[in-house]
């Protein structure tokens, strides 16, 4: 038999944003070895950068290849283009934040960059998957690289117990996913979506079992996208975790985990879609509430931030549990916009909590309107788009999930959702007030913004205003975008 | 007969994983671990899938749970209990031992020169040509793409148990 055993130029093209991530790992690693510990990484991080942006060139490329490629493993589309431009953006932010801080807390190494590149790698892989083989290896792969990056300091406790928290339960959801997944490919035969939504249509196996299997899936993708009852482990590994990659994790990670769990439960487990219906609804609803009351109670930022993002978690379970193109276009949306204004904050805090992080409360942001005017005003974008105030992209994010909601006939949800968002507003206005109306407390002069953290505070700031009132930018991609292929 | 074989070691998997979860000893728990994949590797082999079993039995029962051990031990597991009550092993265990051996070595020599292939189960399609050919032609990619978490555990471990900078 002559088989050729070489993928074919066509198939590259359409994985090539991975390959470009994983080739640029791969020197990394071994450019490393040859490096001294006290040696400069500024051209590891320059390095990183360049082939971050290649991927997302690389992207572009796969988007103008369209199809399926490696025997149906994965697929390139608009949905995965978009997911993974908002992956690698985030990734851009995590190295410009993370050059200087990891040059204050003695941990400037060129294993952050290394680990940053395969999680995004990762995470291109979970965008385009069109196998549950692929969606478990590359979960692992985003994950496996996370859990590290989460206890990237070493000699911290916290971040030690962030990142075992993370990996122990994570681990533990994901054998939930793989379980799942074993029960699929015996009720069904396959694992690969499309196989596998003809047969659930074809209404062949109609037993219990099913449901049961793709009930086990989502609690393998509702732990990686922190939605209750599986966010606990949320708070604690933001907490811990450098505040860099805390604000990577809330925003790439949780990109792409979205976007899987969007693919596998808009095509394979379609027909199903009535029956998770009010699963989803009550998933979406409990999130939110978790959420945001707990968000109440926190004097920690990152921690407070933490239960944030698993309140935003939940809005965007709104979206998918409409489970129309409109519906999803709005988690892309939303999806987006959260990533740029809570990287922006993370990025604030990263700068504020200054050496050790030792100030991470929101006592310590006290008369920050005297001491850094502009770090001020910058948070307060940010804190005012994270509540949905108009003109700021999270107002467009909120807006449209709450309109898919709507026409999609979710009227109670809206209306939880909504009281949900009034609540949110308490616990960020009072980051603003304590900003605005304290006194300074600390007389300490302060640091200067290192150029990448200023940077990233500047253009996700304006991004986050540029969508607020101009939000067809991205919402015309993502509404082009949100049909799947079926 | 299938069906005997699969209810058979199909049990002894789950009474082997519940007393890994319930004992208190490690080594005893990692004891039932092998009792589980053991079984498991049987019941590959009646679904036809030997090459899966033959890995089961190396890579899982074999290397796997000699770390485990290793872990376990470095650990400190805590002192060993012995019982006195194996009196037959003190001195029949090297005669057995070599009886097993030279026992095995016979059917071993005895069945490859025979050249008949054992098969249990209804299915097949399960040998190292077969598994080698869906790996390097369907499941290339995930095959491949493996390999990234090795490299990522590779860096993580530099990383994490690397000496300290100061």
């Amino acid at each position: 038999m002559a088989t050729n055993f070489f993928p074919s130029n066509a198939d590259m093209l359409k994985f090539l944003p991975e390959t470009v991530l994983t080739l640029a790992g791969t020197l990394l690693l071994l450019v490393e070895g040859f490096k001294k510990e006290r040696d400069s990484r500024t051209g590891v991080a320059m390095f990183t950068l360049l082939a971050i942006v290649a991927a997302m060139g690389a992207s572009v490329v796969a988007y103008q290849n369209p199809g399926l490629a490696f025997s149906n493993m994965v697929i390139s589309d608009g949905f995965a283009a978009f997911f993974r431009v908002v992956a690698y953006v985030v990734g851009i932010f995590t190295v410009l934040c993370s050059m200087n801080y990891l040059e204050r807390e003695k941990a400037h190494t060129g294993e952050f960059y290394i680990l940053l590149l395969f999680s995004l790698a990762g995470q291109g892989i979970m965008a385009s998957a069109n196998e549950l083989m692929m969606v478990f290896i590359g979960l692992e792969v985003s994950s496996i690289a996370s859990y590290i990056l989460a206890g990237y300091l070493r000699d911290d406790k916290r971040s030690n117990e962030s990142s075992l928290k993370y990996f122990l339960l994570g681990s533990f959801a994901t054998a939930f996913l793989l379980y799942g997944v074993a029960w699929i490919y015996g009720m069904t035969g396959s694992t690969n979506l499309g196989e596998i939504r003809t047969a659930l249509s074809s209404g062949a196996p109609s037993s219990i079992m099913v449901p049961a299997a793709a009930a086990l899936i989502l609690v393998g993708f509702a732990f990686k996208i922190s939605a209750a009852p599986f966010q606990a482990w949320a708070p604690d590994v933001y907490q811990g975790a450098p505040a860099p990659v805390a604000g990577f994790l809330s925003a790439g990670p949780k990109a792409a985990a979205f976007a899987i769990f969007l693919r596998v439960f808009l095509t394979a487990f379609d027909p199903l879609a009535a029956k998770f219906a009010p699963v989803l609804w009550m998933m979406a609803l409990a999130t939110m509430i978790v959420g945001n009351f707990a968000a109440l109670w926190q004097n920690n930022i990152k921690r407070m931030l933490g239960y944030s993002s698993i309140a935003h978690a939940g809005y965007v379970l709104v979206a998918v549990t409409t489970h129309s193109t409109m519906g999803t276009a709005a988690a892309m949306f939303y999806l987006a916009a959260y990533a740029l204004m809570n990287y922006g904050a993370f990025a604030i805090v990263t700068h504020v909590a200054g050496d050790g992080e030792k100030h991470v409360t929101v006592d310590d942001l006290k008369g920050l309107s005297q001491r850094q005017p502009a770090v001020a005003a910058l948070l307060t974008i940010f804190m005012l788009s994270l509540i949905g105030v108009p003109l700021t992209a999270g107002f467009f994010g909120k807006f449209y999930i709450f309109k898919a909601a709507i026409e999609g006939k979710f009227v109670w949800l809206t209306a939880l959702g909504l009281l949900n968002s009034a609540v949110a507003a308490y616990y960020y206005l009072r980051v603003l007030v304590v900003m605005y109306m304290h006194e300074p407390e600390t007389t300490e002069h302060p640091e200067e913004i290192p150029g990448g953290v200023k940077l990233t505070m500047w253009v996700t700031a304006a991004a986050t205003l540029v969508l607020g009132i101009f939000p067809g930018i991205v919402l015309d991609l993502a509404n082009q975008f949100a049909v799947l292929g079926k | 007969m299938d069906l005997v074989l699969f209810l058979t070691f199909a049990i002894i998997a789950v009474v082997c994983g519940l007393s890994m979860a319930l004992q208190r000893h490690p080594v005893a728990s990692a004891l039932s671990l092998i009792g589980v994949m053991v079984s498991l590797a049987v019941l590959y082999v009646l679904l036809g899938a030997e090459f899966i079993a033959a890995a089961q039995l190396v890579v899982y029962s074999g290397a796997i749970m000699v770390l485990f051990i290793f872990v376990i031990m470095l650990l400190n597991a805590g002192a060993e209990k012995t019982t006195h009550k194996a009196g037959l092993a003190h001195f029949m265990g090297i005669p057995l031992l070599l009886l097993l051996l030279a026992v095995s070595t016979w059917v071993i020599t005895k069945s490859t020169l025979a050249g008949k292939m054992v098969k249990f189960g209804a299915f097949s399609g399960g040998g190292p040509r077969e598994v080698g050919w869906e790996l390097f032609t369907r499941y290339v990619l995930p095959f491949e793409v493996t390999s990234i978490l090795i490299l990522i555990a590779i860096a993580g471990a530099v990383r994490l148990a690397d000496r300290e900078l100061d």
